[in-house]
């Protein structure tokens, strides 16, 4: 303040002191300098701008027409690839950067023909397949047009096939990019390595230090946590359209969409359906099916196929004639064996089929192997051991056959069905090694979306009994009951293991008692004044709750003896993920309204138990205040009611368990019952409980509330046993 | 005036000059991304022609790739196809063979505890014809040469060993290798194509899928049972009074000694660089800490890492970005929530491989059996989820949904009915026998499928027609007359539940059903009628067992108990031999071991629920006995406290008895 108003009355002092000839000469100068730092400034980046649109402004542009670059036969090229490389050696992280997304930024090289000095194509310009996966990536999140800004640079010079193009001048073509930079950063895509006639496992290309997304990696080859092992795309995903099918032993799935499935049992038990097979593979193959008869299928290629039909659509088995690849959707199990590569497209039509992989192929690094669990999806089985693979398969239960069945299936569709799919997939490993805080979790990767679905992850998973010592913190939610709010604390009070007492007013209009009128307590107790009068004020994780455990507890829930509340706490400790309380209540489904109901009377079963006075751990305080889904929370504060029912929601959604009721039921009419429902036995009053349940599942999409037909009571409860001796003799006395 | 004038001149000069060097390209930056705002992303051309593009290859190409296989080519790099011998292990299954001790050759406190964990475990054998791995018997931990455990001339005696042969399917544990200047990987001996299981790999020297990354621990580490991790609780928000710790000097007494265990007490995170070699003692003391493993130690094949999952309980740094924020941001930026997950999942990762020697090494082999017997290998969920790899017996099954435990996390639930388990020890001679009125009440249950009677006795079971009529299908198993029978794994049991039973357990059809939908809600635990409790007996110093109607309980008598069929599994299969023939001797603390096996499993008490008739049992004294032989097997006390029961929710109120579902549990 001080030094603002000092700096006011000398900039007035100085200016009027300037002559006027002055002032224009310091404007004049002023505007000279910002003149000149704007020239300089557009002249700095107007270069940049004009060469990038004239390159990709023409949107409408033949791939012929892209920009031809000869080169020259002495141009560098770069050294073999590094076996040795790993993220921490050859990887520039500081490209990448700190990035508030989280996200690696992909610049794509643009598009130009090679020609060697006599003007011969180094390869094919760019494949269908390599432009989808090019579009994919550009039309992605990971995209940028800066090359400055990039993190990861992928050339668009095509690899997919290392057969169409000539070694020596894709290398030298590599070498000559922008940023090249012994390929630092630099992702190539690569599908089919090596050739005749050894067949390498991965791209032969000198490549120097960039990444390699390759599909038949060999576990030699292949530099963990490094490169990517892609699958092999097979056109035929975008070719043939194969409807789910169910896995055959008529399970009926719920998910809608999924009931169209064709139930009827898959005919095959192991077919294979590769061709031009190694003989020694095939006559094992052949002996497998001479053992087992018609539950093995071993296709080959059409020998006599009319004219004009493609023979890559067909297969045979002595004169029969199969659709492939629609004949993979009658097999329980697909054989997928090497060739002359590790990596087959066999086996994304397998999977699109939903046909349980038998990968035969030893050393191959499966694709995505880092982060696919590939044992719940596939079999694979060592080369030697192929004429075993029938015993071996009949060992697994028909319950995960269908499960790896779904899970092919699931493979299929995230990570196989398209180029994009496989694009952003790799790119989303790299992703993952560069921002490993924000990388996707195993049950991401590979939970497919029903089981997602249908899971829960429960936040307090390890079984810890909490210490007794620890005890509990008691909340007390008041508006102006006061002298019931005295007698709930007083009766509080006496449990051994209270901790805290705290006692959130939610009256705005008047103050609570003086401090001299509170009744003395052995615990410490604390007054939260809350700034409006709402209800999941009951539900804040105050920073005055040190202990785990919380009781809630209304201003006029008194009927609780100690011994009861203490016994309460103990459960609590064993079950310290649920909610423990004391009033249960039901949820049922009425048929003829078709919909939930909200059920109070004596039943047989519990679903929730009422936060009037209930046990819990603080956790789920935070989950209400900032996690509950939807307008739950506001639609609670508006209304006035329904908090607890809100609470039941939440903790058995997040955790899957039902709660705990402790201790009997109340034999009298409580007035227990008049406060925590209210107006209990009013009509209305339970038809809106009723609309709660309704308006929460249809949030929730679900109905999380779990039915169980048990209470927790103590050990030697009603048991012929002195009740002195009994550590919780003073239950359902009151 | 005038000298003021140019000095505000030169000043308001060199500030422009200033501003546009150091913030030009900012500014530049600025200009860039409003332009781009205003512009589209230039993205990759939609070709007019690109439907014409011809398909990387040709299909024909792509589906008939073969002819050629089988490469020949040597691989200097081990892999378990080229460098294990498969079929070793074919015969007689995974059995881990250790060479005899040598007298001259003292090895050190680490190797002994190393070589005892597996010669206990049940992959012990002491045929060498019939092991599938070898362990040596030279102490190969250390290979510092300057350190005083440095053993030499290993080349000339692994050599001498006729069962060498070259290091094919044998198994070397090291902690330390080179020495100092550079601590290089190198162990100073030909381990040819022997695999390695070694501390501080590093990524490159690491032959994936073949060697094994083993955290370094101290000669302290317990051998058995080990200490449990030191989360006690989980507070929200983390109460711990330090955000990110780091202790240079590790000194476990003496000066110094107090604030690393006070810091690794009151941290979130930790800090863990390289030491002197890639890993150090302070990533398994901070695991056990509870204190999330902030990791800075670039090019560490972390511990076990083919098979857990540590992107759920550390956080891999890289050592370049030591100094910027990016990693102390990921740390800021973590929701209390996962923060609570990571905590969480350090102590089960803790207390499932790491707290004992005989954990690393169980789990090392463990790992080694995953990769030869593919049928049965754990799928990687299995390992990263309680209770952890080395329990979830993929003998078993490899099916989610068959075991206990992952039900909700696999959105499945256990199936509908149970299998009554009897085991007959006398002879059917009158009517009246309590066998047989058992039979009956099990049977009218609405969730029993079958009814299998385990007949251990010396006299042959009665003929088909003695036995009761019953709804459901009865069949007698002829068992060997021994105690661990009743926990054999047999094919006959159908469904997830087990109700266990005594011939002479009496039990109604009520109690049988409600304790059966109160399994159902705890597939994982010990569900049953009669309750016994253990005690620490100061004056004796051990364990006490008792009878008697107590308060609390920590074991549920499977006399009458539901339990999962898994549990069979584990109890054959998991439990050594010895503590077997031990029970069988005995002829009783069958129960006890189970109680044992399924609260060291799930670390929670069983539950117990309402029975109207309660039987007493004699022999105190052996069961006390018992409860102490197991405790040292275990290496602690797995058995957990009880202090409630599981009623139905209006047993004893004070209403009409036609409202209650279980109104036969109500009579006195």
């Amino acid at each position: 303040m001080c030094a603002s108003a000092k700096y006011n009355t000398r900039g007035p002092a100085l200016i009027p002191r300037m002559k006027t000839k002055h002032r224009i000469y310091y404007i004049t100068l002023f505007s000279i300098v910002l003149l000149g730092l704007i020239a300089t400034g557009m002249f700095q980046f107007w270069p940049h701008s004009i060469e990038s649109s004239s390159d990709w402004t023409v949107e409408k542009r033949s791939v012929h027409d892209v920009p031809v670059v000869k080169l020259p036969p002495d141009s560098p090229i770069p050294e073999r690839g590094d076996l040795s490389c790993r993220m921490h050696t050859c990887f520039d992280v500081y490209r990448c950067g700190f990035n508030p997304k989280n996200k690696i930024k992909v610049y794509i090289y643009s598009l130009k023909k090679y020609v060697d000095e006599y003007g011969m194509l180094v390869s094919n310009t760019i494949s269908r397949e390599y432009n989808e996966l090019l579009t994919a990536i550009s039309d992605s999140d990971f995209y940028t047009d800066d090359v400055n800004r990039a993190c990861l640079f992928v050339p668009s010079i095509d690899v997919l096939n290392q057969n169409t193009l000539r070694i020596k001048e894709t290398a030298q073509a590599l070498a000559q990019l922008s940023r090249w930079d012994r390929g630092t950063n630099h992702l190539l895509f690569n599908m089919l390595p090596g050739g005749p006639p050894d067949y390498n496992t991965a791209l032969d290309v000198p490549r120097d230090r960039a990444l390699l997304a390759g599909g038949g990696f060999s576990t030699w080859t292949y530099r963990q946590g490094y490169d990517v092992s892609i699958p092999v795309y097979s056109p035929l995903s975008a070719e043939v359209e194969l409807p789910e099918r169910g896995p055959g032993s008529g399970e009926k799935m719920t998910k809608e969409g999924w009931s169209e499935f064709d139930h009827s049992p898959r005919r095959y038990f192991i077919l294979s359906s590769q061709m031009a097979l190694h003989p020694e593979y095939r006559s094992d193959l052949e002996a497998l099916q001479v053992e087992n008869r018609e539950s093995v299928l071993i296709l080959d290629k059409c020998t006599n196929l009319s004219e004009g039909v493609p023979s890559v659509r067909k297969r045979c088995h002595k004169n029969q004639v199969f659709d492939y690849p629609q004949v993979l959707q009658e097999a329980t199990f697909c054989i997928v064996l090497r060739g002359a590569r590790l990596g087959q497209a066999v086996l994304s039509d397998v999977l699109q089929a939903g046909c349980v992989p038998i990968v035969v192929a030893d050393s191959y690094v499966l694709p995505f192997s880092e982060v696919l669990d590939w044992k719940r999806a596939s079999v694979v089985i060592p080369e030697e051991k192929m004429p075993e693979m029938y015993s071996i398969l009949q060992s697994i239960p028909q319950r995960q056959i269908e499960e790896m069945q779904r899970q092919a299936r699931w493979f299929w569709e995230a990570y196989f069905r398209s180029m994009k799919a496989i694009a952003l997939a790799t790119l989303q490993i790299i992703n993952d090694r560069i921002y490993p805080y924000a990388a996707m979790s195993y049950e991401e990767w590979n939970d497919p979306p029903s089981v997602k679905w249908s899971s829960v992850s429960n936040p307090l998973f390890l079984p810890l009994i909490p210490p007794q010592s620890q005890g509990f913190t008691a909340i007390v939610l008041t508006y102006d009951r006061v002298e019931s709010l005295f007698r709930v604390i007083t009766e509080v009070s006496k449990v051994p293991s209270l901790s805290k007492l705290l006692v959130v007013w939610n009256n705005q209009n008047k103050n609570p008692p003086e401090d001299s009128l509170w009744p003395k307590i052995r615990v410490p107790l604390k007054v939260v004044k809350t700034t409006e009068n709402k209800l999941s004020n009951r539900f804040f994780p105050y920073d005055e709750i040190e202990t785990e455990a919380v009781l809630a507890i209304d201003d006029d829930i008194i009927m609780l003896t100690s011994d009861e509340l203490q016994f309460g706490y103990e459960v609590w400790r064993e079950f310290p993920d649920r909610l423990v309380g004391y009033p249960g209540r039901l949820h049922l489904w009425d048929h003829e309204m078709n919909k939930w109901k909200y059920e109070s009377e004596w039943t047989n079963e519990v679903s929730m138990v009422l936060t009037g006075a209930a046990f819990y751990h603080k956790y789920f305080n935070y989950l209400y205040t900032y996690k509950m889904p939807g307008d739950i929370k506001n639609w609670v504060d508006a209304h006035m009611n329904c908090e607890d029912i809100a609470m039941n929601f939440l903790v058995a959604n997040v955790t899957g368990k039902a709660v705990i009721k402790v201790t009997p039921r109340k034999k009298f009419k409580c007035p227990e019952c008049t406060a925590i429902d209210g107006l209990s036995l009013d009509q209305t009053h339970m038809v809106e409980r009723s609309e709660c349940i309704n308006k929460f599942a249809s949030v929730f999409g679900t109905m999380p509330l779990k039915v169980v037909e048990h209470r927790a009571d103590p050990v030697l409860y009603k048991d012929d046993f002195p009740e002195k001796l009994k550590s919780f003799p003073n239950i359902g006395s009151l | 005036m005038q000298t003021r004038k140019k000095y505000i001149f030169i000043t308001f000069f060199a500030s422009w000059l200033l501003l546009f060097f150091f913030g030009g390209d900012q500014i530049r930056r600025l200009a860039f991304l409003s332009r781009k705002k205003a512009t589209v992303l230039k993205n990759w051309p939609r070709w007019t022609d690109r439907s014409l593009l011809k398909s990387f290859a040709d299909p024909e190409e792509l589906q008939s790739d073969g002819g050629h296989h089988k490469q020949s080519a040597k691989h200097s790099r081990c892999r378990m196809e080229t460098c294990f011998d498969f079929s070793r292990c074919e015969k007689h299954g995974f059995k881990v063979f250790v060479y005899p001790m040598e007298r001259e050759d003292p090895v050190s406190e680490s190797y002994l505890k190393i070589i005892t964990s597996i010669e206990e475990s049940r992959y012990y054998t002491s045929n060498p014809e019939e092991a599938c791995l070898f362990i040596l018997n030279i102490d190969t931990l250390d290979r510092d040469h300057l350190s005083i455990q440095y053993v030499h001339n290993i080349n000339d005696k692994i050599q001498g060993f006729p069962l060498w042969n070259d290091g094919r399917n044998h198994l070397i544990f090291n902690l330390y290798s080179g020495t100092w200047p550079n601590y290089t990987e190198d162990l100073g001996f030909d381990i040819g194509q022997a695999i390695l299981a070694k501390a501080s790999f590093y990524v490159e020297n690491f032959r994936p899928g073949f060697d094994i990354s083993i955290p370094l621990f101290s000669k302290e580490h317990p051998q058995k049972g080990g200490e449990r991790g030191w989360l006690y609780q989980n507070s929200v928000p983390p109460k711990k009074k330090y955000m990110l710790a780091f202790k240079g000097k590790r000194y476990l007494t003496g000066i110094g000694s107090d604030t690393r265990n006070e810091l690794l007490h009151n941290s979130t995170f930790c800090i863990i660089p390289r030491g002197r070699r890639l890993g150090s003692f302070r990533f398994l003391e901070a695991l056990q800490a509870a204190c999330i493993p902030v990791l800075l130690s670039n090019g560490w094949e972390l511990p076990f890492s083919e098979v857990i999952d540590w992107s759920k309980s550390a956080i891999v740094g890289d050592e370049r970005l030591l100094l910027q924020v990016t990693q102390c941001h990921a740390a800021y930026e973590m929701a209390p929530c996962s923060i609570l997950a990571f905590q969480q999942q350090t102590q089960f990762l803790w207390e499932a491989y790491f707290s004992s020697v005989e954990k690393i090494v169980q789990t090392t082999l463990e790992i080694i059996k995953d990769r030869l017997f593919l049928r049965e290998s754990r799928p990687k969920f299995l390992w990263n989820t309680l209770p952890g790899g080395l329990l979830a017996l993929p003998e078993y099954s490899t099916h989610l949904g068959d075991f206990p435990f992952y039900h909700l996390q696999h959105g499945s639930s256990p199936s509908g009915k149970f299998t009554a388990f009897i085991r007959a020890v006398s002879p059917v001679v009158s009517l009246s026998q309590p066998i047989l009125k058992l039979i009956q009440a099990v049977s009218r249950s609405q969730h029993c499928a079958q009814i299998l009677v385990l007949w251990s006795c010396e006299k042959p079971p009665p003929p088909r027609g003695r036995w009761p009529q019953t709804a459901v299908p009865l069949t007698v198993i002829h068992g060997r007359r021994k105690v661990s029978d009743r926990f054999f794994p047999y094919s006959a049991i159908g469904t997830d539940a087990v109700l266990s039973l005594d011939e002479h357990t009496s039990l109604s059809t009520s109690e049988v059903d409600f304790a059966f939908v109160v399994w159902r809600s705890f597939p994982d635990r010990i569900v049953g009628f009669p309750m016994r409790s253990h005690f620490w007996d100061s004056s004796q110093s051990q364990w006490g067992y008792t009878s008697k109607w107590t308060n609390e309980f920590s074991m549920v008598l499977t006399a009458a108990a539901f339990h999962h069929r898994y549990y069979h599994s584990l109890f054959t299969n998991y439990l050594p031999a010895s503590l077997r023939s031990l029970i069988d001797q005995l002829s009783n603390c069958e129960d006890i071991l189970m109680n044992f096996l399924v609260s060291a499993v799930t670390k929670l008490p069983p539950i117990k629920v309402t029975q109207k008739k309660q039987h007493q049992e004699a022999a105190p004294q052996q069961r006390q006995d018992c409860l102490n032989r197991f405790a040292a097997w275990f290496g602690y006390m797995p058995l957990v406290h009880s202090q409630l029961r599981l009623d139905p929710v209006l047993f004893k109120d004070q209403v009409s008895v036609l409202r209650k579902k279980y109104r036969h549990l109500e009579k006195p």
